[in-house]
C-alpha cells in the first residue's frame, strides 16, 4: 500500500433533488481520506441518507461528480462499485442462513468454496459470531443480526464502507457497545467508513470526523472535540451537546473579545467566531458544564441567577435557573457534597470565562 | 412435573386455569357458532349427500328386493331358472300397478342399453301372461331380448345396493358382464380427454395469471400508497363485476365479427377473410378465465411482496450482485409462498369452473364441470355426475394435502 490518499473519496459541487423544486443537497464539496471513518451527522432530512445513497449508487446525483478512488463513478451502477453497506434494518436476507447470508457477496464474485469458508470464518470471527453458521436470521437478536450485517458488508474485503443508520433499531446498552466494536473493527482493518446518523452521542464516540449536514449542506466538518468545544455556528453548537444560549447584539468588537448587549441590557463578554463588526447580531454559546456557580477566582462574566428547578439525575444534578431573562439556562452539577446545598429559589454567582462563551452568528 | 402447583386459594392451578378460561372459550364458540352449523348444514351435510348418490342404489334394490334375494343364487352361466323369472313378474307386476316401473326402466338403462324400451313393452304385456309356468319363455315371447342373457345379468347387478361402477365410468373404463374391467370403445370415451383437458386450461391459466400477475404485483407494492390504491381497484374491479357480465363482455370482445377481430382487420393486421377464431375454442377460455382470475393471483402475491423490504435488493447490488442476479437469488424466492397460495387457488378454481367455459368455450373448450352440469341436468344420470363430483373433489384435496406438504398452508397469506 502506497501513502493513504486524503481525497480517497471527493464530492465534488454535488447537487441532488428529487422533486425538481427542492435541493436536498446543496453544492456538496467533501472529502473523505483513505482509512478514515467518517460520520454523517444531522437531523432528519438534512441530506445525509442522500448523500450516503448517491456514493453507493443508489441515487444519481443531479448536478455535479462523485469520485472514488480517483475515478468519476456517477455512471456506475452500484453493483459495480465495490462499495460494501450495512442497512438501518440490517437487510439479511431472511431465507439465506448466516452463512448463506455472507457467502452472497462472494458466490456473486466466483470466489472458490475453499476460500469462501475461510474468508467467512475469519468475518465471523471478528464480529464473534463464530457457531452461528448454520442460524436463520430470524433466529438471531436484533444485536446478533446487526453483526451479520456488519460482517456481510466486510466479507468481500471492500475498500470502503457505507453504514447507515446501523444501530438505529438496537436499544440503548446494546447500542453503545456496538459503538466500541465497530470502532475497533474499523481501526483493525483500516477500512473507509462512512457512517449515517442523527445520535449525536454515536457520531462523536465513534468518528475521525464528523460533517454535521443541515439543510442540504455541511455545516462543519472536523473531529469530535472541536465540534463539540468549538462550533463554528449556531446550527452546530445547539445539535452537539447541550448548550445555553442568549442573543444579543454586538457593541464593541476588540481582539478576541466582544462585547456582546443582551435584551436586558447586561453586557457579555465574549469570544467572536461568527461576528465580524460591531452593530451585528449574535448568538451567544455556553456550556452548561463550563458555568461556575459562585466562582472564587477573577472571571470575566459574572452574574446573579435565581434557581427555578432542581432535577437529580444520578452522576449529576440539572439545575435550572433564571439568567439574564433566559429561564431556560441550564447548569450541570457534579453530584459532589459540595454541590449539595442549593436550594430551589436561592440565588446564586453564576460566572464564566469569556472564551468558553462563543459568539456566533443569529 | 414436581409438586402440583396451587393458587393461593389452595385450588389447583390447572383446574383455576380452566375455571377462569372457560368464558373466553365459551364466548369464542358462540361467536363461530352460526357459520359453523350454517357450514355443516348448508354445506357439509349436502355435499356427502349427494356423493353419496354416486355409489348409491338403494331404491332399486328395494322396488326389485325379492328378485335381487332370489338372483343371488343364480351363478349367470346359463339362463335364469324360473325362481328367478317368476320372482321377477311378480315383482315388476306390483311395480306396473303402482306406476313404477318407468324408475327401473330408466335405472336398468344405464346398466344395458335397450332396457327402456323392453321394461314398457314387458309391462303392457304383463297381463296376457300366463302365470301357471314357463315365465322365461313368455318373457322372450313379449321380447326377443329377454332370450339374452346379459339382460338377466344386468338385472342382477343392477339391483345390488350399492356399487362403484360410476368411477369406472368417469374415467371411460366399464365393467363386463363377467367382472372384467376394460376401456369403453374408442369413439365413446370423453371423460378422460375432459380431464385432461381440465389439468392442462388449469395449469394453463395459473401459468398465465402467474405471468400477468408477477410484474403488477410488484408495482402495486412499490409504488406509494396514493397510486397502488388505485391501481389495487383497478385489479379488483373484476370482483364487483357479475361473472356473467364479464364472460359475455368477452364474448363481445372476442367473436369473429367482435371488437377485437375488428381492429385487428382495420388496422390490417388479419384479413377481413381469416379473422381470428378466438372464441368457442380453447383459446377464448384461457383468455376469459386468466381475466377473470387473475385477482386470485395478484392479493397473495402483493401481500407477499408488501413485506419483502427493497433494502434486500439493494444489499444484494450492493455487494456485487446484478439486479437481475438479485433478482433471481433474493426477490424471486422470497416470493414463493405468494407465487404458491397464488397459484393453488386460481388452479383450483380453474379446475372446478363452469361458466366462462360453458359461454366462450364452445365443443372444445368445455371442462369437466360442464360434462357434470351435462349429467345433472340433461342426462340425468345424478349418479356419474356425482361420481364426476367426488373425483372432482378428490383432485383439489390432493392439491391442497401436496401444497400443505411443500409449502405449508399456514404460510398462505390472501391480503
Amino acid at each position: 500500500m502506497g501513502e493513504k490518499k486524503s481525497d480517497f473519496v471527493k464530492f465534488e459541487q454535488v447537487d441532488k433533488s428529487y422533486d425538481g423544486k427542492e435541493l436536498v443537497v446543496k453544492g456538496l464539496d467533501l472529502d473523505i481520506a483513505e482509512g478514515e471513518f467518517l460520520t454523517l451527522l444531522g437531523p432528519s432530512g438534512s441530506g445525509k441518507t442522500t448523500t450516503l445513497m448517491m456514493l453507493a449508487g443508489f441515487e444519481t446525483p443531479t448536478n455535479g461528480e462523485i469520485y472514488f478512488d480517483g475515478n468519476p463513478i456517477n455512471n456506475i451502477p452500484p453493483h459495480k462499485r465495490g462499495i460494501g453497506m450495512v442497512f438501518q434494518n440490517y437487510a439479511l436476507f431472511p431465507h439465506l442462513s448466516v452463512f448463506e447470508n455472507l457467502a452472497f457477496p462472494l458466490k456473486v464474485r466466483k470466489i472458490d468454496k475453499a476460500e469462501i469458508e475461510e474468508r467467512i470464518n475469519k468475518t465471523l470471527k471478528m464480529v464473534s459470531l463464530t457457531g452461528f453458521e448454520n442460524r436463520m436470521p430470524a433466529q438471531l437478536s436484533g444485536g446478533q443480526q446487526q453483526r451479520v450485517a456488519v460482517a456481510r458488508a466486510l466479507v468481500f474485503d471492500p475498500k470502503l464502507v457505507l453504514m447507515d443508520e446501523p444501530l438505529g433499531a438496537l436499544d440503548k446498552n446494546l447500542r453503545e457497545s456496538m459503538q466500541y466494536e465497530l470502532k475497533h473493527i474499523h481501526e483493525t482493518l483500516g477500512v473507509t467508513v462512512v457512517y449515517v446518523t442523527h445520535d449525536q452521542g454515536e457520531a462523536l464516540t465513534m468518528s475521525n470526523r464528523i460533517a454535521v449536514f443541515n439543510d442540504g449542506k455541511v455545516q462543519q466538518l472536523s473531529g469530535p472535540n472541536e465540534l463539540y468545544e468549538t462550533p463554528v455556528n449556531s446550527f452546530v453548537a445547539s445539535f452537539i451537546g447541550e448548550n445555553n444560549t442568549f442573543t444579543g447584539t454586538v457593541k464593541e468588537l476588540a481582539s478576541g473579545a466582544a462585547k456582546v448587549e443582551t435584551s436586558t441590557g447586561e453586557i457579555i463578554i465574549a469570544n467572536p467566531i461568527a461576528v465580524s463588526s460591531a452593530g451585528e447580531k449574535s448568538r451567544i454559546s455556553l456550556r452548561p458544564e463550563r458555568v461556575n456557580i459562585n466562582p472564587t477566582e477573577q472571571i470575566e462574566n459574572r452574574f446573579e441567577a435565581e434557581i427555578k428547578e432542581i432535577i437529580y439525575h444520578g452522576d449529576h444534578t440539572r439545575v435550572r435557573v433564571n439568567l439574564l431573562g433566559n429561564d431556560d439556562f441550564i447548569l450541570k452539577v457534579p453530584n459532589a457534597s459540595s454541590n449539595s446545598k442549593l436550594n430551589l429559589g436561592d440565588k446564586v454567582n453564576l460566572g464564566w470565562s469569556s472564551q468558553d462563551c462563543r459568539a456566533l452568528d443569529y | 412435573m414436581s409438586a402440583e402447583i396451587r393458587t393461593s386459594d389452595g385450588e389447583l392451578l390447572s383446574v383455576k386455569l380452566r375455571k377462569v378460561e372457560r368464558r373466553r372459550r365459551t364466548t369464542a364458540f358462540l361467536l363461530a357458532a352460526p357459520l359453523l352449523f350454517f357450514i355443516v348444514f348448508a354445506y357439509v351435510i349436502p355435499i356427502f349427500q349427494m356423493l353419496g348418490r354416486s355409489i348409491d342404489n338403494v331404491q332399486m334394490n328395494e322396488f326389485l328386493s325379492e328378485t335381487h334375494e332370489v338372483m343371488q343364487t343364480w351363478d349367470g352361466t346359463e339362463m335364469p331358472g324360473e325362481d328367478v323369472t317368476s320372482t321377477f313378474f311378480y315383482e315388476l307386476k306390483g311395480l306396473v300397478e303402482e306406476k313404477n316401473h318407468g324408475k327401473i326402466a330408466t335405472r336398468l338403462n344405464y346398466e344395458k342399453g335397450g332396457f327402456t324400451s323392453l321394461i314398457k313393452k314387458t309391462a303392457r304385456k304383463l297381463k296376457d301372461f300366463d302365470q301357471n309356468g314357463n315365465f322365461l319363455d313368455q318373457f322372450i315371447d313379449v321380447h326377443k331380448k329377454w332370450g339374452d342373457i346379459e339382460y338377466w345379468l344386468a338385472l342382477k347387478r343392477g339391483t345390488d345396493a350399492y356399487h362403484f361402477r360410476k368411477y369406472l365410468t368417469t374415467f371411460d373404463y366399464e365393467q363386463k358382464f363377467d367382472g372384467s374391467i376394460e376401456r369403453i370403445p374408442e369413439k365413446k370415451r370423453i371423460n378422460v380427454t375432459l380431464w385432461l383437458r381440465t389439468i392442462f386450461v388449469a395449469a394453463g391459466v395459473t401459468f398465465c395469471c402467474f405471468l400477468l400477475a408477477y410484474p403488477i404485483s410488484h408495482l402495486l407494492s412499490v409504488l406509494p400508497t396514493r397510486y397502488s390504491n388505485l391501481l389495487m381497484i383497478c385489479v379488483l374491479l373484476p370482483f364487483w363485476t357479475s361473472l356473467l357480465v364479464r364472460t359475455s363482455s368477452w364474448m363481445v370482445l372476442l367473436q369473429k365479427q367482435g371488437v377485437l377481430n375488428d381492429t385487428l382487420v382495420s388496422l390490417g393486421i388479419v384479413a377481413d377473410e381469416g379473422r381470428l377464431e378466438l372464441m368457442y375454442n380453447m383459446t377464448g377460455t384461457f383468455i376469459a378465465m386468466t381475466q377473470i382470475l387473475l385477482p386470485f393471483m395478484v392479493l397473495p402475491l402483493y401481500s407477499v411482496m408488501k413485506t419483502i423490504p427493497p433494502s434486500l435488493m439493494r444489499a444484494a447490488t450492493s455487494m456485487g450482485a446484478t439486479p437481475f442476479l438479485a433478482f433471481r437469488k433474493i426477490y424471486f424466492p422470497l416470493t414463493y409462498a405468494g407465487i404458491s397460495a397464488g397459484s393453488i387457488l386460481v388452479f383450483v378454481l380453474s379446475i372446478g369452473y363452469y361458466i366462462t367455459p360453458a359461454l366462450v368455450g364452445g365443443a372444445k373448450g368445455t371442462l369437466i364441470s360442464n360434462r357434470i352440469a351435462y349429467h345433472m341436468q340433461q342426462s340425468l344420470d345424478w349418479s356419474l355426475a356425482t361420481a364426476m363430483a367426488a373425483v372432482l373433489l378428490v383432485a383439489v384435496l390432493i392439491v391442497y394435502w401436496l401444497y400443505n406438504k411443500i409449502v405449508g398452508i399456514d404460510n398462505m397469506r390472501l391480503g
